[in-house]
């Protein structure tokens, strides 16, 4: 499967990438790794006329810490979070979530960033990064903005970020407490049936491929707050929601793996 | 048409393509190395795995224009020029890790990225590690021992 034909640019800069988009409009597309939009362009889901390539801002990849916070640089590729020293220290989550991503070919180019703007409910990373209470920069022709991953995302492969803006950096904070990423599928390299990340010790929970968007669970929340048991919170993990229907599982099984799910991640993460 | 320069299994190469091109594609219909497999064309079966400096990667999900200046190799790369086997490549003969061989290429170069990257594997990270390679033969317990020869030995 060939994609479309579309002309090729690349970006010398976060601020040239930008001017492109700008020069070129609402059929250009950023492309970072291109782990989700090359598959969706062979597919002719995505049929941008010009990509802008990101993917050689090396100044954009990194991992720094620093006042409590871990700045990633959206342009680093799972493989690094997965390996980095740094983050296994500062964030443990984040680098064990991303060693769950596809296959190992995978994270060699799926970047941080990339997995963020591309905003798929069934993915892991955007899950955990709303779970940890992290904050997206985005940079556009105004100049940058913080964008708080609880505001992020809007729907299915939707998110606040506007056309000619593009994710720079990505924080979270560090330390902070037991957690845990509960990731249920039944075939290799697949994304989640449901997932469930828990960061701070139950204070920050969300739940993958449960909606059109990462969601955060905030009624567990709530309830782990209130001093609720593990299996009490997680009794309202589903509550309200309206999970897809697919192939693999219908919405009220789904709705059951959250319930599950979140009392087993909560368990891990050190709510009894 | 855009212009680009690959290092391919240590020579240099350019050639023009267009920006759709699939990595894959340039390798085996622009370069003639065919030793890289089409399987699934739809990033999920590993059979055209190369490495892109140094590290495993699809080359069905890539563009040759995002290659440009990388180093790629091919399966057709990792042996010594006298024909003696790459470590992998010997341990996958002496395994018998191959039934119709079309998985072959791409699962040889995808072992030799995961020795690489995660030293001392066990039989779990074995199977885990190439969870993005699809045997349809199903010959994976093979293949496991192939791997866990490699590593063992050093097979880098």
């Amino acid at each position: 499967m060939i994609p479309a034909a579309f002309d090729y640019e690349v970006a010398e800069s976060a601020d040239h990438a930008i001017a492109l988009l700008a020069q070129h409009g609402d059929d250009a597309k950023l492309l970072a790794g291109g782990h989700s939009l090359i598959p969706m362009m062979r597919y002719r889901l995505a049929t941008p006329s010009v990509l802008v390539d990101v993917g050689r801002l090396d100044d954009l990849r990194y991992i720094r810490t620093g006042n409590g916070t871990v700045s990633i640089g959206a342009l680093t590729r799972h493989s690094e979070l997965e390996h980095s020293a740094e983050m296994a220290e500062a964030c443990p989550m984040l680098a064990s979530v991303a060693a769950l991503v596809g296959d190992p070919a995978v994270r060699h180019r799926g970047t941080l960033g990339g997995t963020l703007a591309h905003s798929d409910p069934a993915s892991d990373l955007p899950a955990a990064v709303l779970a940890l209470g992290g904050t997206i920069v985005a940079q556009g022709p105004g100049g940058s903005r913080e964008i708080a991953a609880t505001d992020f995302f809007t729907g299915y492969f939707e998110s606040v970020l506007a056309a000619d803006e593009m994710i720079t950096e990505v924080r979270v904070p560090a330390g902070g407490g037991g957690w845990n990423y509960q990731k249920f599928n039944r075939r290799a390299q697949d994304w989640a049936i449901v997932g469930v990340a828990v960061a701070g010790g139950g204070a920050g929970v969300s739940l993958v491929n449960m909606g059109s968007t990462p969601i955060r669970a905030s009624g567990v929340e709530a309830a782990v707050a209130g001093g609720a048991s593990a299996a009490e919170a997680a009794a309202v993990a589903a509550d309200g929601l309206e999970p897809p229907d697919d192939l693999n599982a219908d919405a009220e099984y789904r709705s059951h793996l959250a319930r599950v799910l979140t009392e087993r991640a909560l368990n891990a993460a050190g709510v009894a | 048409m855009t212009a680009v320069t690959l290092t391919v299994n240590g020579t240099e190469r350019s050639l023009d393509v267009e920006p759709r091109t699939l990595l894959v594609h340039a390798l085996r219909d622009d370069l003639g190395l065919t030793g890289t497999n089409i399987g699934c064309d739809s990033s999920s079966c590993g059979a055209c795995t190369v490495l892109v400096d140094g590290q495993s990667a699809k080359s069905c999900t890539m563009f040759a224009v995002q290659a440009d200046g990388a180093d790629i190799t091919t399966i057709e790369g990792v042996a010594d020029a006298d024909g003696t086997l790459h470590p992998m490549q010997q341990a996958f003969h002496e395994h018998h890790a191959l039934q119709c061989g079309y998985c072959t290429p791409g699962m040889v170069m995808a072992a030799i990225s995961l020795v690489e990257e995660y030293p001392g594997l066990d039989e779990g990270g074995v199977r885990h590690g190439l969870e993005g390679n699809l045997c349809r033969c199903t010959g994976y317990q093979n293949i496991v021992d192939a791997v866990l020869a490699a590593a063992g030995s050093g097979g880098d």
